[in-house]
């Protein structure tokens, strides 16, 4: 079974400072990874090669440096790494996104499956998966937590839900975004170090996914941002201070007061 | 002609306003050894930048960088041809989603500015009876599409359904809630459409000149907010956080039409099937929906701290949350996971015992009315955004909290 795994580079916001005078993230120096959901879909997409025998190409688009995240994929156990880059896709939102992932995916292979991370930690939009199914004209289920089941031309999945989860079916090919609860990832191993290490990296440009210039980047995008701006930073309160006793009374009552409860 | 943006050098001082202000990390300074006063130079890495203008913001003063946008594409689209305001009435299990309501209130705010009527659409089965329910909380039309094809929310015939009425009726704006049906399928909705969707609005305006919908959300974890328009496509569609409008009110006596457009459920596209509902027993009150929250942390120390923050959250009417740590630890399932790879919530009450707050967990609560931190750490982050911190063992202070509020509830 062959699975295609989306994964986008992010900051890395682990070990991230907060400026304390602008109550904003230090950006400085700050190292990118592998977006935290898309390794539980690179996971998922290695199981499902070692059960059926088949391949998993992982594919992100992103600028040169993107590179590494890929490599990092390999390392994982993914057989093969697509960088879909160019200038002309800078400023994309996920319409236009969704459009150019979707046109990469055409041109490099047949798939049975595809599997992305819930969102982005970056943008945390959660749009793009859908978004890629949607123009790619197959099924997607969002949210999976459980694959129950999954052989040639279908699959059987739990979808997490606010109140319990749904399951559901549905033919392959088809597009699943996964949350966290699916797996744990494993740490990369040697072979796969070495494999990441030596292994040819396939690069894409907008000419040859033969994507329509009105359709990528800034221009091919619907939703423009007008504005960027810090939120204040949030003020901290008042301590309260006492016997156990007399702590739980100031509360409740200031709780009480403010009839919140 | 394609984006361009440069910095132009003569202004530049390398002062590192633009750097601190781009939200993608797409500047650097570097070292100009040629420049008499060796001052450094800004960089812009156009595969990082996004063109968002926040850098020219920033370099006001200098009027170093230089911005120029691409001429729009032609479109066929007129705006003017698209009028009033939508909103997606969300049910589940047959009930309307509470979020759905908050929308009604803030969309009936928009609808008025605008002059426009406040529509909403209703899928369901067995749902039509619903329809009354929403005209009184604000609703002048509702089109309801009721059909055992959609007794379960799959996003193929619920994706279709909707791009082909929101194609036939034109509305100018369509609001969506922010939960996990609203997030699969709008996507599928808008990229079927050609349109432009925003995900997770937490402010929303219009601008009456152009008639744009001015929707603000968090990027970065909440560390920044982005104000985004759609301003040549129509709809423009967003999904809302919910919570953060309050609900409309009830009102008995207002009138609404009900529309029901013919359709034919054999042709909807519908290539998945449903097979069962699980319901989540673990959770008594759910999380999403939670007024107040009780979340525990490492510091419980053991899985059976659960007992005392479940105590907690039953005298006081909220959900159980949790942190990262406590659900790895195994602690408790991650369906209560609050945070960056969890859930976001805006609760009016946020309890945290023994979380230290980790920016991951900040993000995912930091919009909450009120913090109450319990820690022993004074100095942890959660200490310092909290409403009212206090500094102890929460197995002292919890038992005590729980007994006040049983006191004040008899």
């Amino acid at each position: 079974m062959n699975v295609i795994v989306c994964i986008k580079q992010v900051p890395n916001t682990t070990n991230v400072q907060i400026d304390s005078t602008t109550g904003t993230l230090k950006r400085e120096g700050v190292e990118s990874i592998i977006n935290p959901f898309d390794e539980y879909a690179i996971e998922e997409a290695v199981r499902i090669k070692e059960r059926t025998n088949g391949k998993v190409t992982v594919l992100t688009m992103g600028p040169p440096q993107a590179e590494s995240a890929l490599r990092e994929a390999i390392a994982r156990g993914v057989d093969n790494a697509v960088l879909v880059s160019d200038r002309a896709f800078a400023g994309a939102d996920t319409w236009a996104t969704s459009y150019t992932i979707a046109q990469a995916i055409r041109t490099i292979a047949e798939y049975d499956l595809i599997i992305c991370g819930k969102q982005a930690t970056d943008g945390d939009t959660a749009q793009v998966g859908p978004g890629v199914a949607e123009m790619l004209d197959i099924p997607h289920v969002a949210y999976v937590k459980k694959i129950e089941e999954i052989k040639p031309n279908y699959m059987k999945v739990e979808r997490m839900m606010e109140d319990g989860y749904d399951i559901i079916e549905m033919p392959l090919p088809a597009l699943i975004t996964v949350v966290k609860e699916i797996n744990t990832p494993r740490l990369p191993s040697l072979r796969g170090m070495m494999n990441s290490k030596k292994a040819q990296i396939l690069q894409l440009t907008a000419e040859k996914i033969k994507a329509e210039k009105d359709n990528i980047g800034l221009t091919g995008s619907p939703t423009q941002v007008m504005k960027v701006f810090s939120p204040p930073p949030r003020q901290g309160g008042m301590k309260i201070d006492g016997s156990p006793e007399e702590v739980a009374e100031t509360l409740v009552s200031k709780l009480k007061g403010s009839q919140l409860v | 002609m394609s984006n361009q943006i440069k910095v132009i050098q003569d202004k530049c001082i390398g002062c590192a306003l633009c750097v601190k202000s781009c939200p993608f990390g797409a500047i650097v300074l570097v070292d100009r050894p040629e420049h008499p006063k060796k001052l450094k130079l800004a960089v812009i890495d156009l595969h990082k930048c996004t063109f968002c203008g926040a850098c020219m913001e920033a370099c006001k003063k200098f009027g170093a960088i230089e911005l120029i946008k691409e001429e729009p594409i032609n479109l066929d689209i007129d705006p003017s041809h698209y009028r009033g305001i939508w909103v997606y009435a969300e049910q589940r299990h047959g009930e309307i989603s509470p979020v759905v309501f908050e929308l009604l209130n803030e969309g009936g705010r928009l609808a008025k500015k605008l002059d426009v009527p406040l529509s909403a659409i209703l899928i369901g089965s067995n749902i039509e009876s619903k329809a009354q329910t929403l005209i009184q909380h604000g609703a002048d039309k509702v089109y309801v599409y009721d059909h055992p094809i959609f007794v379960e929310f799959l996003d193929d015939p619920y994706s279709d359904i909707l791009a082909h009425l929101l194609e036939q009726e034109k509305p100018e704006i369509v609001l969506m809630g922010a939960t996990n049906i609203g997030r699969s399928f709008a996507s599928r909705v808008a990229a079927k459409i050609r349109t432009g969707l925003t995900a997770d609005c937490t402010a929303l305006d219009v601008d009456l000149s152009n008639r744009n919908l001015m929707q603000t959300r968090p990027a970065f974890g909440g560390n920044i907010m982005a104000t985004i328009l759609t301003p040549r496509h129509r709809p423009q569609m967003a999904t809302v956080r919910h919570k953060v409008f309050k609900p409309s009110q009830k009102d008995e006596s207002r009138k609404g039409e009900i529309v029901k457009k013919p359709f034919d459920a054999e042709k909807l596209i519908n290539r998945t099937n449903f097979l069962q509902f699980i319901k989540d027993t673990s959770a008594k009150v759910n999380l999403a929906d939670a007024d107040i929250i009780v979340s525990g942390g490492r510091g419980l120390g053991k899985p059976e701290g659960f007992r005392i923050i479940e105590e907690l959250a039953e005298a006081i009417g909220g959900a159980v949350g949790s942190s990262r740590a406590a659900v790895d630890s195994g602690w408790i399932p991650y369906s209560h996971q609050v945070g960056q790879t969890g859930r976001t919530v805006s609760p009016k009450i946020y309890f945290a015992c023994g979380i230290s707050g980790q920016i991951q967990h900040l993000v995912g609560m930091g919009s909450s009315d009120v913090i109450v931190a319990i820690n022993k750490d004074p100095h942890c982050p959660m200490m310092k955004v909290a409403t009212y911190a206090i500094e102890g063992d929460l197995y002292d202070i919890v038992p005590w909290i729980i007994k006040e509020i049983k006191k004040q509830n008899s």
